[in-house]
């Protein structure tokens, strides 16, 4: 289809946002470049700035400082509506007097396109996202899942340079959500469009983005590819949003770390311990060995059949819990209160400030 | 079920009743001449009379500028103070209500010192010509300025309702990610979206400015429903027939502008 083939997708870069309301600091020095035709998931918790980055590259919030760059030319004065940015919202936003066919085309008819061609184009776009049959249905006739489609048809009708979405999905129920991620990804690529997703369902971060970069209050934590971040987190906070981490309680040695009377080999930086030599080692769950055992000091305080495996809460002897993925035929043995011991690979750990 | 649509008409057949009568009872009064069968006289007496076309267009002129007026200020105030100042909104609504406290008696006292005065102390600035401008007794804008204070209670209510069922951010950023500046964020995703509300603001500001009396009879004005008072004077017929047909009339307005409001709604959407 000859919809949208932009000759150069845009590189679009973050320098030194920072934006302060009253007193909440909503990004505070973030710094973030997405590539040409990549799709770049911006994860974090809630309220970590996901939003307002996003909106500034839209053009509806204003830096304090810092500048936005699209392919490398200042875009932070240009006014919304020539920033050539499409944006699908996170709450349903079609112009409700309107239909699907018009909705798409109102940019169209905001560009001047005479009505033919904009006709067609917009039918063009609503067959792109497979509601050709809906072109005369208002948005209160749509179910959501529709509703987004449409949305994102609206967004694509100008050809624009960069692709925002907010939590596209999020008002979505779980079905439809994932067959729209999917579609949405493959939309992506066959556009080649530089897109910016937020989100904060980070399986939804890891599974469609070519690049996630996880943010946390205000600032950029790291960004990565999808199995980087999850196999070698930068930092502890990364560490424990993306997927589960447990924490063990180690102790720093000669070398490495000594844990669950294991020396293990410390991945990176090992941390800046002062007094003590007491650290937290940062493990996954399907990296921690469980057995049962009767002399072990360990106990299972709970077990959740997961599918394929079954994931074991543990309680060590010093009284931490830590999660264990194993497979469904050895979990058999271990239920609650069962006696256990636990270990690790002989593999490098990652080590962290002790917190407690 | 049954028991409950009894109910109902029971209630509209009291409502029904409760306007009829009177209106029923008012009509017979004017065409029944005691002895003499119907005659509708006293109809005929009203168009007779000198003023009744000038006096109900001047009417009609005055709620169409009163409503353009009121609404351009209104409107665009109003979505900025949602986009904006939401916090300012008690003090707007506050402010947009206090005609209602005012007596319509003591507004026009204040507004006729104003035009006493004005004149005396700006006899020789060019203000002077505006003081006698908005005097013109063709077209007293003088009226539409006071008809706009007073409709700002209803104008205000009948508008915020109608921005309380629109996500007016959304869809002006999204107007504005489309490529529509300010200007046709407003007009072309926002406003369609207020039909209701600004069709209400202007039936609500129609019907203020057809039945008051007050303002214009102290300044000096001669719109419709001062006409009514002047001509049936004495005259019991022709006072209560000239009331039935300003009922009427207004009604036919306002149902023209409800059919208005109706037929656009249904052919946008067909
Ligand atoms: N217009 C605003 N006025 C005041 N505070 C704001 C405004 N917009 C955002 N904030 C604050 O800035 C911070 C960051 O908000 P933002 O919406 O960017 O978070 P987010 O990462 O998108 O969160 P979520 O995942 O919940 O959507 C929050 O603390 C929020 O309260
Ligand atoms: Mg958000």
């Amino acid at each position: 289809m000859t919809v949208t083939t932009p000759d150069t997708a845009a590189t679009v870069e973050f320098r030194g946002l920072r934006r302060e309301f009253g007193p909440t600091v909503a990004l505070d020095g973030l710094d973030l470049t997405a590539r040409p035709g990549e799709l770049l998931a911006l994860l974090g918790p809630s309220g970590c700035g996901k939003t307002t980055a996003l909106r500034m590259l839209a053009g509806f919030e204003h830096p304090d400082s810092g500048e936005v760059l699209v392919d490398g030319e200042d875009v932070t004065r240009v006014p919304a509506h020539r920033r050539d940015a499409g944006m699908v919202f996170q709450s349903y936003s079609l112009f409700p007097h309107l239909d699907a066919l018009d909705n798409v085309a109102f940019g169209l008819r905001m560009r001047k396109v005479r009505t033919a061609g904009r006709r067609t184009r917009a039918a063009e776009l609503l067959e792109l996202v497979g509601l050709a049959d809906k072109g005369r249905s208002f948005p209160h006739q749509l179910s959501g899942g529709q509703q987004q489609r449409v949305a994102l048809a609206r967004a694509l009708a100008l050809r624009p340079r960069v692709l925002l979405l907010d939590e596209p999905l999020s008002a979505l129920d779980a079905k439809v959500r994932l067959t729209l991620r999917e579609e949405i990804r493959r939309l992506q690529q066959e556009l080649g469009i530089t897109t910016l997703f937020v989100t904060h369902d980070q399986e939804e971060a890891l599974s469609m983005a070519d690049q996630v970069a996880v943010m946390h209050a205000g600032r950029l934590e790291q960004c990565a590819a999808p199995a980087e971040l999850y196999g070698r987190p930068a930092t502890a906070f990364v560490a424990e949003f993306v997927g589960t981490m447990s924490r063990i309680p180690g102790r720093l040695v000669e070398g490495g770390v000594e844990v669950l009377g294991q020396r293990l080999p410390i991945d990176g930086q090992a941390p800046e311990v002062s007094a003590t030599s007491e650290v937290d080692v940062l493990v996954r769950p399907e990296a921690v060995g469980v057995r049962a055992e009767d002399a072990g000091s360990a106990r299972v305080v709970a077990t959740a059949f997961l599918g394929a495996a079954v994931r074991v809460t543990v309680r060590l002897a010093d009284g931490t819990e830590a999660k264990a993925d194993l497979p469904t035929h050895e979990a058999a043995a271990l239920v609650a209160g069962a006696a256990v011991s636990v270990s690790l690979p002989q593999r490098p750990v990652l080590v962290a400030e002790r917190t407690r | 079920m049954a028991r409950l649509t009894l109910w109902r008409w029971g209630v509209l057949g009291l409502a029904g009743l409760y306007f009829l009568v009177p209106l029923a009872a008012s009509v017979v009064f004017t065409v029944d001449v005691p002895g003499q069968g119907i005659d509708l006289d006293a109809y005929t007496q009203i168009f007779s009379t000198g003023g009744f076309t000038s006096s109900l267009l001047l009417s009609l002129e005055l709620a169409a500028a009163t409503i353009a007026l009121v609404l351009l200020l209104m409107v665009p105030a109003m979505v900025a103070l949602r986009l904006g100042a939401p916090r300012l909104r008690p003090v707007v609504e506050v402010v947009c209500s206090l005609p209602l406290v005012v007596p319509p008696i003591a507004f026009v006292a204040g507004i006729g010192t104003v035009l006493k005065w004005g004149p005396e102390h700006l006899s020789r600035t060019p203000l002077f010509q505006t003081f006698v401008a908005i005097q013109n007794p063709d077209f007293p804008f003088v009226l539409v300025l006071a008809y706009v204070v007073m409709a700002l209670p209803f104008v205000y209510r009948a508008l915020d309702a109608g921005l309380r069922s629109v996500d007016v951010r959304t869809l002006v950023e999204a107007a504005r990610s489309c490529g529509a500046g300010w200007p046709q964020a407003l007009v072309r995703a926002v406003l369609p979206n207020l039909r209701g509300a600004l069709l209400n603001a202007s039936f609500l500001t129609l019907a203020l400015v057809l039945g008051e009396f007050t303002v214009a009879q102290l300044l000096g004005f001669q719109p419709f429903a001062v006409w009514i008072v002047n001509i049936s004077g004495s005259q019991a017929q022709l006072s209560v027939a000239v009331s039935v047909l300003s009922l009427l009339v207004t009604w036919v307005l306002l149902l023209t502008l409800a059919g208005f409001g109706g037929r656009t709604r249904t052919t946008s959407r067909g």
